[in-house]
Protein backbone atom coordinates (compact mmCIF):
# COMPACT_ATOMS: atom_id res chain seq x y z
CA UNK A 1 0.00 0.00 0.00
CA UNK A 2 1.50 3.30 -1.01
CA UNK A 3 0.91 6.16 1.41
CA UNK A 4 -1.56 8.72 0.21
CA UNK A 5 -0.66 12.36 -0.18
CA UNK A 6 -2.29 13.28 3.14
CA UNK A 7 -0.31 10.63 4.99
CA UNK A 8 2.92 11.79 3.44
CA UNK A 9 2.19 15.37 4.38
CA UNK A 10 1.35 14.34 7.94
CA UNK A 11 4.57 12.42 8.24
CA UNK A 12 6.53 15.36 6.89
CA UNK A 13 4.86 17.63 9.44
CA UNK A 14 5.76 15.23 12.25
CA UNK A 15 9.37 15.21 11.15
CA UNK A 16 9.35 18.99 11.01
CA UNK A 17 8.01 19.17 14.58
CA UNK A 18 10.67 16.74 15.77
CA UNK A 19 13.49 18.69 14.15
CA UNK A 20 12.06 21.98 15.39
CA UNK A 21 11.84 20.57 18.92
CA UNK A 22 15.48 19.52 18.90
CA UNK A 23 16.61 22.85 17.43
CA UNK A 24 14.56 24.74 20.01
CA UNK A 25 16.23 22.73 22.77
CA UNK A 26 19.68 23.54 21.38
CA UNK A 27 18.84 27.24 21.02
CA UNK A 28 17.50 27.35 24.58
CA UNK A 29 20.64 25.62 25.79
CA UNK A 30 22.82 28.10 23.91
CA UNK A 31 20.86 31.11 25.17
CA UNK A 32 20.93 29.81 28.73
CA UNK A 33 24.69 29.65 28.72
CA UNK A 34 25.38 32.89 26.85
CA UNK A 35 22.54 35.27 27.76
CA UNK A 36 21.02 34.10 30.99
CA UNK A 37 24.30 33.50 32.80
CA UNK A 38 23.74 29.92 33.85
CA UNK A 39 27.00 28.84 35.46
CA UNK A 40 29.20 26.87 33.04
CA UNK A 41 29.81 24.49 35.92
CA UNK A 42 26.16 23.43 35.74
CA UNK A 43 25.50 23.81 32.04
CA UNK A 44 28.47 24.22 29.72
CA UNK A 45 28.18 26.04 26.41
CA UNK A 46 27.10 23.65 23.64
CA UNK A 47 29.88 24.93 21.40
CA UNK A 48 32.46 24.04 24.03
CA UNK A 49 30.87 20.62 24.48
CA UNK A 50 31.01 20.04 20.73
CA UNK A 51 34.68 21.04 20.68
CA UNK A 52 35.45 18.71 23.57
CA UNK A 53 33.54 15.93 21.84
CA UNK A 54 35.61 16.47 18.71
CA UNK A 55 38.79 16.50 20.83
CA UNK A 56 37.84 13.19 22.41
CA UNK A 57 37.26 11.64 19.00
CA UNK A 58 40.39 12.99 17.33
CA UNK A 59 42.89 12.49 20.14
CA UNK A 60 41.68 8.96 20.75
CA UNK A 61 41.89 9.39 24.53
CA UNK A 62 38.69 7.36 24.82
CA UNK A 63 40.30 4.18 23.49
CA UNK A 64 41.65 2.97 26.84
CA UNK A 65 38.36 3.36 28.67
CA UNK A 66 36.34 2.05 25.75
CA UNK A 67 38.52 -1.05 25.58
CA UNK A 68 38.03 -1.72 29.31
CA UNK A 69 34.25 -1.36 29.09
CA UNK A 70 33.91 -3.41 25.91
CA UNK A 71 36.14 -6.20 27.24
CA UNK A 72 34.03 -6.38 30.37
CA UNK A 73 30.89 -6.40 28.25
CA UNK A 74 32.07 -9.14 25.90
CA UNK A 75 33.25 -11.45 28.69
CA UNK A 76 30.14 -10.85 30.81
CA UNK A 77 27.81 -11.45 27.87
CA UNK A 78 29.66 -14.59 26.78
CA UNK A 79 29.39 -16.06 30.27
CA UNK A 80 25.73 -15.08 30.57
CA UNK A 81 24.79 -16.36 27.11
CA UNK A 82 26.63 -19.63 27.57
CA UNK A 83 25.25 -20.41 31.00
CA UNK A 84 21.81 -18.96 30.24
CA UNK A 85 21.36 -21.05 27.11
CA UNK A 86 22.70 -24.17 28.83
CA UNK A 87 20.60 -23.86 31.98
CA UNK A 88 17.55 -22.70 30.02
CA UNK A 89 17.74 -25.67 27.66
CA UNK A 90 18.18 -28.17 30.51
CA UNK A 91 15.23 -26.73 32.41
CA UNK A 92 13.01 -26.63 29.33
CA UNK A 93 13.42 -30.40 28.77
CA UNK A 94 10.73 -31.29 31.27
CA UNK A 95 7.45 -29.60 32.02
CA UNK A 96 8.05 -30.29 35.69
CA UNK A 97 11.42 -28.52 35.74
CA UNK A 98 9.85 -25.52 34.01
CA UNK A 99 7.21 -25.29 36.71
CA UNK A 100 9.86 -25.55 39.41
CA UNK A 101 12.49 -23.17 38.05
CA UNK A 102 10.73 -20.60 35.88
CA UNK A 103 8.98 -18.74 38.73
CA UNK A 104 12.23 -18.89 40.69
CA UNK A 105 14.21 -17.22 37.90
CA UNK A 106 11.43 -14.73 37.21
CA UNK A 107 11.36 -13.82 40.90
CA UNK A 108 15.09 -13.20 41.04
CA UNK A 109 14.94 -11.30 37.73
CA UNK A 110 12.49 -8.80 39.22
CA UNK A 111 14.96 -7.91 42.00
CA UNK A 112 17.28 -5.04 41.00
CA UNK A 113 20.51 -7.04 41.19
CA UNK A 114 22.70 -3.96 40.70
CA UNK A 115 22.05 -3.16 44.37
CA UNK A 116 24.27 -6.14 45.21
CA UNK A 117 27.19 -4.25 43.68
CA UNK A 118 28.90 -3.58 47.05
CA UNK A 119 28.90 -7.33 47.69
CA UNK A 120 30.37 -7.97 44.24
CA UNK A 121 33.06 -5.37 44.84
CA UNK A 122 33.81 -7.06 48.16
CA UNK A 123 34.15 -10.47 46.51
CA UNK A 124 35.75 -9.53 43.18
CA UNK A 125 37.55 -6.27 43.88
CA UNK A 126 37.25 -2.82 42.34
CA UNK A 127 38.65 -3.88 38.96
CA UNK A 128 36.91 -5.32 35.89
CA UNK A 129 36.16 -8.66 37.60
CA UNK A 130 33.32 -7.26 39.70
CA UNK A 131 31.72 -5.61 36.64
CA UNK A 132 32.01 -8.81 34.63
CA UNK A 133 30.46 -10.85 37.44
CA UNK A 134 27.63 -8.38 37.97
CA UNK A 135 26.91 -7.97 34.24
CA UNK A 136 26.93 -11.75 33.76
CA UNK A 137 24.55 -12.28 36.68
CA UNK A 138 22.13 -9.63 35.51
CA UNK A 139 22.02 -10.69 31.87
CA UNK A 140 21.83 -14.41 32.73
CA UNK A 141 18.18 -14.17 33.76
CA UNK A 142 16.51 -12.75 30.63
CA UNK A 143 18.54 -15.17 28.49
CA UNK A 144 17.69 -18.21 30.63
CA UNK A 145 14.01 -17.20 30.94
CA UNK A 146 13.61 -16.67 27.20
CA UNK A 147 15.42 -19.91 26.41
CA UNK A 148 12.99 -21.73 28.70
CA UNK A 149 10.07 -19.95 27.06
CA UNK A 150 11.43 -20.71 23.58
CA UNK A 151 12.17 -24.40 24.00
CA UNK A 152 9.54 -25.16 26.60
CA UNK A 153 6.46 -24.04 24.76
CA UNK A 154 7.01 -25.55 21.33
CA UNK A 155 3.67 -26.81 20.04
CA UNK A 156 3.18 -30.42 21.05
CA UNK A 157 1.66 -31.46 17.74
CA UNK A 158 4.83 -30.42 15.89
CA UNK A 159 7.02 -32.52 18.20
CA UNK A 160 4.66 -35.50 18.01
CA UNK A 161 4.43 -35.23 14.22
CA UNK A 162 8.22 -35.15 13.86
CA UNK A 163 8.58 -38.08 16.24
CA UNK A 164 5.97 -40.15 14.47
CA UNK A 165 7.77 -39.52 11.19
CA UNK A 166 10.82 -41.05 12.84
CA UNK A 167 12.98 -38.02 13.62
CA UNK A 168 16.02 -38.68 15.79
CA UNK A 169 16.79 -36.48 18.81
CA UNK A 170 19.26 -34.48 16.78
CA UNK A 171 16.85 -34.03 13.87
CA UNK A 172 14.08 -33.06 16.25
CA UNK A 173 16.34 -30.39 17.74
CA UNK A 174 17.66 -29.13 14.40
CA UNK A 175 14.41 -29.00 12.43
CA UNK A 176 11.66 -28.52 15.00
CA UNK A 177 12.81 -27.18 18.36
CA UNK A 178 15.48 -24.74 17.20
CA UNK A 179 13.45 -22.99 14.47
CA UNK A 180 10.50 -22.66 16.81
CA UNK A 181 12.53 -21.36 19.72
CA UNK A 182 15.05 -19.15 17.95
CA UNK A 183 13.06 -15.89 17.74
CA UNK A 184 12.28 -15.93 21.47
CA UNK A 185 15.86 -16.86 22.37
CA UNK A 186 17.26 -14.09 20.20
CA UNK A 187 14.99 -11.58 21.90
CA UNK A 188 16.28 -12.84 25.24
CA UNK A 189 19.88 -12.46 24.08
CA UNK A 190 19.19 -8.89 22.94
CA UNK A 191 17.59 -8.04 26.30
CA UNK A 192 20.51 -9.68 28.07
CA UNK A 193 22.99 -7.68 26.05
CA UNK A 194 21.23 -4.39 26.79
CA UNK A 195 21.01 -4.98 30.54
CA UNK A 196 24.62 -6.18 30.62
CA UNK A 197 25.74 -2.94 28.96
CA UNK A 198 23.61 -0.83 31.30
CA UNK A 199 24.71 -2.59 34.45
CA UNK A 200 28.39 -2.49 33.50
CA UNK A 201 28.33 1.25 32.78
CA UNK A 202 26.24 1.77 35.91
CA UNK A 203 28.58 -0.16 38.16
CA UNK A 204 31.50 1.72 36.64
CA UNK A 205 29.94 5.01 37.66
CA UNK A 206 29.44 3.72 41.21
CA UNK A 207 32.76 2.05 41.99
CA UNK A 208 35.59 1.34 39.58
CA UNK A 209 39.15 2.03 38.51
CA UNK A 210 38.68 2.43 34.76
CA UNK A 211 36.08 2.39 32.01
CA UNK A 212 33.69 4.84 30.36
CA UNK A 213 31.40 5.16 33.39
CA UNK A 214 34.42 5.79 35.59
CA UNK A 215 35.62 8.53 33.23
CA UNK A 216 32.29 10.37 33.44
CA UNK A 217 32.34 10.38 37.25
CA UNK A 218 36.00 11.36 37.26
CA UNK A 219 35.24 14.40 35.09
CA UNK A 220 32.16 15.26 37.17
CA UNK A 221 34.19 15.24 40.35
CA UNK A 222 36.84 17.38 38.67
CA UNK A 223 34.07 19.87 37.72
CA UNK A 224 35.03 19.55 34.05
CA UNK A 225 31.41 19.69 33.03
CA UNK A 226 31.96 20.33 29.33
CA UNK A 227 34.18 17.28 28.96
CA UNK A 228 31.69 15.28 31.02
CA UNK A 229 28.83 16.26 28.70
CA UNK A 230 30.98 15.26 25.75
CA UNK A 231 31.70 11.88 27.33
CA UNK A 232 28.05 11.33 28.16
CA UNK A 233 27.19 12.01 24.53
CA UNK A 234 29.96 9.61 23.52
CA UNK A 235 28.68 6.83 25.80
CA UNK A 236 25.10 7.33 24.64
CA UNK A 237 26.29 7.13 21.04
CA UNK A 238 28.27 3.94 21.75
CA UNK A 239 25.25 2.42 23.51
CA UNK A 240 22.98 3.38 20.61
CA UNK A 241 25.39 1.89 18.07
CA UNK A 242 25.74 -1.36 20.02
CA UNK A 243 21.98 -1.66 20.52
CA UNK A 244 21.25 -1.05 16.83
CA UNK A 245 23.90 -3.58 15.91
CA UNK A 246 22.44 -6.22 18.19
CA UNK A 247 18.88 -5.50 17.02
CA UNK A 248 20.05 -5.86 13.41
CA UNK A 249 21.72 -9.18 14.25
CA UNK A 250 18.51 -10.30 15.95
CA UNK A 251 16.40 -9.40 12.91
CA UNK A 252 18.89 -11.21 10.66
CA UNK A 253 18.82 -14.31 12.84
CA UNK A 254 15.03 -14.34 12.71
CA UNK A 255 14.95 -14.18 8.94
CA UNK A 256 17.52 -16.92 8.40
CA UNK A 257 15.95 -19.72 10.34
CA UNK B 1 12.18 -41.63 42.81
CA UNK B 2 9.69 -38.82 42.84
CA UNK B 3 6.26 -39.47 44.19
CA UNK B 4 3.19 -38.31 42.34
CA UNK B 5 2.51 -36.07 45.32
CA UNK B 6 5.48 -33.81 44.62
CA UNK B 7 4.87 -34.07 40.89
CA UNK B 8 1.51 -32.41 41.36
CA UNK B 9 2.93 -29.61 43.49
CA UNK B 10 5.88 -27.92 41.78
CA UNK B 11 6.10 -25.36 44.55
CA UNK B 12 7.26 -28.07 46.98
CA UNK B 13 10.22 -28.78 44.73
CA UNK B 14 10.74 -25.03 44.24
CA UNK B 15 11.06 -24.50 47.97
CA UNK B 16 13.32 -27.56 48.14
CA UNK B 17 15.62 -25.95 45.57
CA UNK B 18 15.74 -22.73 47.58
CA UNK B 19 16.46 -24.64 50.79
CA UNK B 20 19.17 -26.63 49.01
CA UNK B 21 20.82 -23.41 47.80
CA UNK B 22 20.68 -21.94 51.30
CA UNK B 23 22.20 -25.13 52.72
CA UNK B 24 24.98 -24.99 50.14
CA UNK B 25 25.63 -21.36 51.05
CA UNK B 26 25.69 -22.30 54.73
CA UNK B 27 28.16 -25.13 54.15
CA UNK B 28 30.34 -23.03 51.86
CA UNK B 29 30.41 -20.12 54.27
CA UNK B 30 31.22 -22.29 57.28
CA UNK B 31 33.97 -24.45 55.85
CA UNK B 32 35.27 -23.26 52.50
CA UNK B 33 35.25 -19.49 52.22
CA UNK B 34 36.92 -16.83 54.31
CA UNK B 35 34.24 -15.71 56.83
CA UNK B 36 35.45 -12.16 56.23
CA UNK B 37 33.72 -12.20 52.84
CA UNK B 38 30.71 -14.48 53.17
CA UNK B 39 28.79 -15.25 56.30
CA UNK B 40 26.42 -18.22 56.55
CA UNK B 41 22.67 -17.50 56.20
CA UNK B 42 21.99 -18.72 59.74
CA UNK B 43 24.12 -15.90 61.10
CA UNK B 44 22.55 -13.43 58.71
CA UNK B 45 19.13 -14.34 60.05
CA UNK B 46 20.40 -14.21 63.63
CA UNK B 47 21.72 -10.70 63.11
CA UNK B 48 18.44 -9.43 61.63
CA UNK B 49 16.96 -8.30 64.99
CA UNK B 50 20.12 -6.40 65.88
CA UNK B 51 19.79 -4.59 62.57
CA UNK B 52 17.00 -2.44 63.89
CA UNK B 53 19.02 -1.52 66.95
CA UNK B 54 21.65 -0.03 64.66
CA UNK B 55 21.90 3.66 65.16
CA UNK B 56 20.47 5.55 62.21
CA UNK B 57 18.75 2.66 60.45
CA UNK B 58 15.16 3.65 61.26
CA UNK B 59 15.99 7.15 60.06
CA UNK B 60 17.59 5.69 56.93
CA UNK B 61 14.50 3.59 56.22
CA UNK B 62 12.28 6.60 56.70
CA UNK B 63 14.37 8.73 54.32
CA UNK B 64 14.39 6.06 51.63
CA UNK B 65 10.66 5.37 51.89
CA UNK B 66 9.92 9.06 51.75
CA UNK B 67 12.13 9.45 48.67
CA UNK B 68 10.41 6.45 47.07
CA UNK B 69 6.93 7.81 47.80
CA UNK B 70 7.66 11.30 46.47
CA UNK B 71 9.46 9.95 43.40
CA UNK B 72 6.60 7.55 42.65
CA UNK B 73 3.92 10.22 43.07
CA UNK B 74 5.83 12.62 40.83
CA UNK B 75 6.41 9.88 38.22
CA UNK B 76 2.71 9.08 38.06
CA UNK B 77 1.67 12.74 37.88
CA UNK B 78 4.24 13.77 35.26
CA UNK B 79 3.90 10.53 33.31
CA UNK B 80 0.12 10.79 33.20
CA UNK B 81 0.20 14.43 32.09
CA UNK B 82 2.78 13.85 29.37
CA UNK B 83 1.20 10.55 28.34
CA UNK B 84 -2.22 12.14 27.89
CA UNK B 85 -0.81 15.22 26.17
CA UNK B 86 1.16 13.12 23.70
CA UNK B 87 -1.20 10.18 23.35
CA UNK B 88 -4.53 11.87 22.76
CA UNK B 89 -3.64 13.48 19.46
CA UNK B 90 -2.33 11.29 16.65
CA UNK B 91 -0.19 14.13 15.36
CA UNK B 92 1.46 14.78 18.73
CA UNK B 93 1.97 11.05 19.14
CA UNK B 94 3.69 10.68 15.79
CA UNK B 95 5.84 13.73 16.44
CA UNK B 96 6.92 13.21 20.01
CA UNK B 97 6.80 9.45 20.60
CA UNK B 98 10.06 8.86 18.68
CA UNK B 99 11.78 11.45 20.88
CA UNK B 100 10.39 9.87 24.06
CA UNK B 101 11.39 6.39 22.85
CA UNK B 102 14.88 7.67 22.11
CA UNK B 103 15.19 9.14 25.61
CA UNK B 104 13.79 5.94 27.13
CA UNK B 105 16.39 3.93 25.26
CA UNK B 106 19.40 5.91 26.43
CA UNK B 107 21.18 4.53 29.49
CA UNK B 108 20.24 6.86 32.33
CA UNK B 109 23.05 5.74 34.62
CA UNK B 110 25.46 7.69 32.46
CA UNK B 111 23.80 10.96 33.46
CA UNK B 112 23.62 10.08 37.16
CA UNK B 113 26.52 12.48 37.94
CA UNK B 114 24.48 15.26 36.29
CA UNK B 115 21.60 14.65 38.70
CA UNK B 116 23.95 14.97 41.64
CA UNK B 117 25.38 18.13 40.10
CA UNK B 118 21.96 19.76 39.65
CA UNK B 119 20.05 18.50 42.67
CA UNK B 120 22.82 18.16 45.24
CA UNK B 121 23.61 15.19 47.40
CA UNK B 122 20.41 15.34 49.45
CA UNK B 123 17.10 13.57 48.79
CA UNK B 124 16.34 15.80 45.78
CA UNK B 125 18.83 14.11 43.46
CA UNK B 126 17.59 10.65 44.46
CA UNK B 127 13.98 11.67 43.89
CA UNK B 128 14.85 13.20 40.53
CA UNK B 129 16.77 10.11 39.44
CA UNK B 130 13.93 7.89 40.63
CA UNK B 131 11.46 9.97 38.61
CA UNK B 132 13.68 9.69 35.54
CA UNK B 133 13.37 5.90 35.84
CA UNK B 134 9.72 5.84 36.84
CA UNK B 135 7.96 8.18 34.49
CA UNK B 136 8.86 6.59 31.16
CA UNK B 137 6.94 3.34 31.78
CA UNK B 138 3.89 5.42 32.76
CA UNK B 139 4.11 7.53 29.61
CA UNK B 140 4.49 4.42 27.44
CA UNK B 141 1.56 2.57 28.98
CA UNK B 142 -0.72 5.62 29.06
CA UNK B 143 -0.03 6.29 25.39
CA UNK B 144 -0.58 2.62 24.56
CA UNK B 145 -3.81 2.58 26.60
CA UNK B 146 -5.17 5.73 24.99
CA UNK B 147 -4.23 4.48 21.55
CA UNK B 148 -6.32 1.34 21.91
CA UNK B 149 -9.61 3.18 22.41
CA UNK B 150 -11.96 2.47 19.55
CA UNK B 151 -12.53 5.71 17.63
CA UNK B 152 -16.23 4.85 17.36
CA UNK B 153 -16.59 5.23 21.15
CA UNK B 154 -15.08 8.71 21.04
CA UNK B 155 -17.24 9.66 18.08
CA UNK B 156 -20.44 8.42 19.66
CA UNK B 157 -19.65 10.14 22.97
CA UNK B 158 -19.03 13.37 21.13
CA UNK B 159 -22.15 13.02 18.98
CA UNK B 160 -24.18 12.55 22.17
CA UNK B 161 -22.84 15.90 23.28
CA UNK B 162 -20.14 14.92 25.80
CA UNK B 163 -17.78 17.67 26.77
CA UNK B 164 -14.01 17.20 26.77
CA UNK B 165 -13.90 16.56 30.52
CA UNK B 166 -16.72 14.06 30.27
CA UNK B 167 -14.98 12.19 27.46
CA UNK B 168 -11.86 12.01 29.61
CA UNK B 169 -13.79 10.86 32.64
CA UNK B 170 -16.18 8.35 31.08
CA UNK B 171 -14.44 7.05 27.96
CA UNK B 172 -10.69 7.54 28.10
CA UNK B 173 -9.93 6.83 31.77
CA UNK B 174 -11.92 3.59 32.02
CA UNK B 175 -10.15 2.31 28.91
CA UNK B 176 -6.75 3.31 30.16
CA UNK B 177 -7.00 1.66 33.58
CA UNK B 178 -5.55 -1.83 32.90
CA UNK B 179 -2.46 -0.65 31.06
CA UNK B 180 -2.09 2.27 33.47
CA UNK B 181 -1.85 -0.11 36.42
CA UNK B 182 0.68 -2.25 34.57
CA UNK B 183 2.65 0.95 34.01
CA UNK B 184 2.46 1.85 37.70
CA UNK B 185 3.92 -1.52 38.61
CA UNK B 186 6.78 -1.03 36.16
CA UNK B 187 7.23 2.51 37.45
CA UNK B 188 7.51 1.27 41.03
CA UNK B 189 10.32 -1.09 40.03
CA UNK B 190 12.00 1.73 38.14
CA UNK B 191 11.67 4.21 40.99
CA UNK B 192 13.09 1.69 43.47
CA UNK B 193 16.04 1.06 41.17
CA UNK B 194 16.64 4.75 40.49
CA UNK B 195 16.45 5.90 44.10
CA UNK B 196 18.67 3.14 45.46
CA UNK B 197 21.17 3.54 42.59
CA UNK B 198 21.45 7.24 43.29
CA UNK B 199 21.95 6.57 46.99
CA UNK B 200 24.68 4.05 46.19
CA UNK B 201 26.33 6.48 43.82
CA UNK B 202 26.32 9.37 46.25
CA UNK B 203 27.80 7.28 49.02
CA UNK B 204 30.70 6.47 46.76
CA UNK B 205 31.22 10.16 46.22
CA UNK B 206 32.90 9.97 49.63
CA UNK B 207 29.90 11.09 51.64
CA UNK B 208 29.22 8.20 53.88
CA UNK B 209 27.42 9.92 56.71
CA UNK B 210 24.25 10.63 54.80
CA UNK B 211 21.44 8.64 56.40
CA UNK B 212 19.71 6.55 53.79
CA UNK B 213 19.29 2.87 53.11
CA UNK B 214 21.54 2.75 50.04
CA UNK B 215 24.12 4.69 52.01
CA UNK B 216 23.93 2.06 54.71
CA UNK B 217 24.71 -0.68 52.22
CA UNK B 218 27.71 1.29 51.03
CA UNK B 219 28.92 2.22 54.51
CA UNK B 220 28.60 -1.35 55.70
CA UNK B 221 30.79 -2.51 52.92
CA UNK B 222 33.47 -0.08 53.89
CA UNK B 223 33.35 -1.43 57.41
CA UNK B 224 33.61 -5.01 56.12
CA UNK B 225 30.47 -6.08 57.93
CA UNK B 226 29.55 -8.69 55.35
CA UNK B 227 27.04 -10.21 57.73
CA UNK B 228 25.13 -7.05 58.48
CA UNK B 229 25.41 -6.06 54.85
CA UNK B 230 23.44 -9.12 53.81
CA UNK B 231 20.70 -8.49 56.32
CA UNK B 232 20.45 -4.80 55.43
CA UNK B 233 19.93 -5.96 51.88
CA UNK B 234 17.19 -8.34 52.95
CA UNK B 235 15.52 -5.46 54.72
CA UNK B 236 15.76 -3.45 51.54
CA UNK B 237 13.43 -5.90 49.78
Amino acid sequence: MTPSRDQREARLASRAVQVAFLIALLVLWYLATTRWRVSPLLLPNPVVVLRDFWNILTTGEFIGDLRVTLTELVIAFTIAAGSGLFVGYLVSRSQYCIQVFEPLFAGIYSVPIILFLPLYVLLFGLGPASKIALGATISFFPIALNTIAGFGYVERTLVIAARSMGASDLQLFRFVLLPAALPVILTGMRMGFTVALLSIIGSETIASLAGLGHRIVYLAEGMETAAMFAYIAFVVAIAAILNTLVSALEARGRRRR
Amino acid sequence: MMTSHTMQRPWVARIAVVVLLLALWEVAARWWVDPMFVSPPSRVVASLPTLFDTRGLPAALRVTFWELAVAFALSVAIGLAIGLAVGLQPFARKSFMPIILLLYGTPQVTILPLFVLYFGIGPASKIAFGVSHGFFPIVMTVVAGVQNIKPILLTSARSMGARRGQILRYVIFPHMIPSFFAGMRLAMTGVLLGVLLAELHVIHAELRSYPALGAHLGARRHGHHAKRDCSARRAAF
